[in-house]
């Protein structure tokens, strides 16, 4: 067991370092999803069936939020007539590719991981929209 | 300490551009923004001050040589089960827990465990009404089930890749 204070210290020391990446990334965040509507998104869906989930899992990936905030725009896409896979893969890409947050992801976890880890997961959005949708499609 | 000082320095500047354009070309969408900025900032807060107690609390009672030795022991599948569970119930924007896995990644953590734990932060069941609202109880229930199992999968295979570079820069040498 540590000392109390030789505890706070490491940690304080520790938000210290990391803060201005936060302040950073939340106002580069603000910023850009101000600029971003939902309706923005029905403009360049729906060119291919097969190309839709690839733009989808990239828009997903560039853009970062809460994650209610991808349900509310992939249920205004959905209502838009774009397709549940192009869907489901933005919605899986918001929440587990980081564009905006990988040099915070790189500084503390190292450059290789982080763009093997957002790579990985980005072609994992496309594969869990088809797998998804797949099931639900046998499921009704 | 060189890339560190990149990465904030690329930060500010990115976010300096952006203010820059915003504050000569758009007034109102400078003040949606900062509107928008500083209602995050009052909401992670609290998340914040929660996250800072965890880690003073983390460090004081836990010897993080034993704790990497506990979930070193675990790298079977109860091992993966638990790093998506701790992804699962973990709170607040993902960029706060950065420092605790960069800590837990020093200490022998394997990179499949960390990624199980950073994939299955897109669970979160707070936040499943929402998805059935939208989507349907069927499709959430598929969903969920069906990302809690790729992140494993999605974890082995960043851990193979990274081996992979591993061995291949040892080669060179």
């Amino acid at each position: 067991m540590n000392n109390l204070n030789q505890s706070i210290k490491k940690s304080a020391k520790m938000f210290g370092r990391i803060m201005p990446v936060f302040i950073g990334l939340i106002l580069l965040l603000t910023l850009i999803m101000v600029h971003i509507s939902s309706s923005f998104y029905s403009l360049i869906f729906g060119i291919h069936p097969l190309i839709d989930p690839i733009i989808g899992a990239s828009i997903g990936s560039i853009i970062a939020g809460n994650p209610i905030e991808s349900y509310i725009i992939g249920g205004e896409l959905l209502n838009h007539g774009i397709s549940l896979i192009a869907v489901t893969s933005f919605i899986v890409a918001w929440v587990t590719v980081g564009v905006f947050q990988f040099p915070a992801e790189s500084m503390l976890l190292g450059t290789k991981f982080a763009i093997v880890r957002n790579v990985v997961a980005f072609i994992f959005s496309i594969i869990v929209a088809v797998v998804t949708v797949g099931i639900v499609g046998v499921i009704g | 300490m060189k890339e560190e000082t990149d990465n904030k320095t690329l930060y500010f500047m990115m976010g300096s551009i952006f203010l820059f354009l915003l504050v000569t070309f758009s007034t109102n969408s400078w003040d949606v923004s900062l509107n928008r900025f500083f209602s995050i900032i009052f909401d992670i807060i609290p998340i914040f001050i929660l996250v800072f107690i965890l880690f003073v609390l983390t460090d004081y009672f836990i010897d993080p040589k034993k704790l990497v030795k506990l979930i070193e022991k675990k790298h079977n599948a109860w091992g993966w089960f638990i790093a998506g569970f701790a992804g699962i119930i973990s709170t607040g924007p993902i960029y706060m827990w950065y420092p605790l896995l960069n800590e837990m990644q020093k200490n022998g953590v394997k990179n499949s465990l960390i990624s199980i734990f950073l994939y299955n932060r897109a669970i979160k069941p707070a936040l499943l009404p929402m998805l059935i609202f939208y989507f349907g109880l069927t499709y959430t229930i598929v969903l969920t089930v069906v990302m809690f199992s790729m992140s494993i999968l999605n974890g082995l295979v960043v851990e193979k890749i990274l081996d992979l570079e591993v061995i291949k820069s040892r080669k060179d040498l």
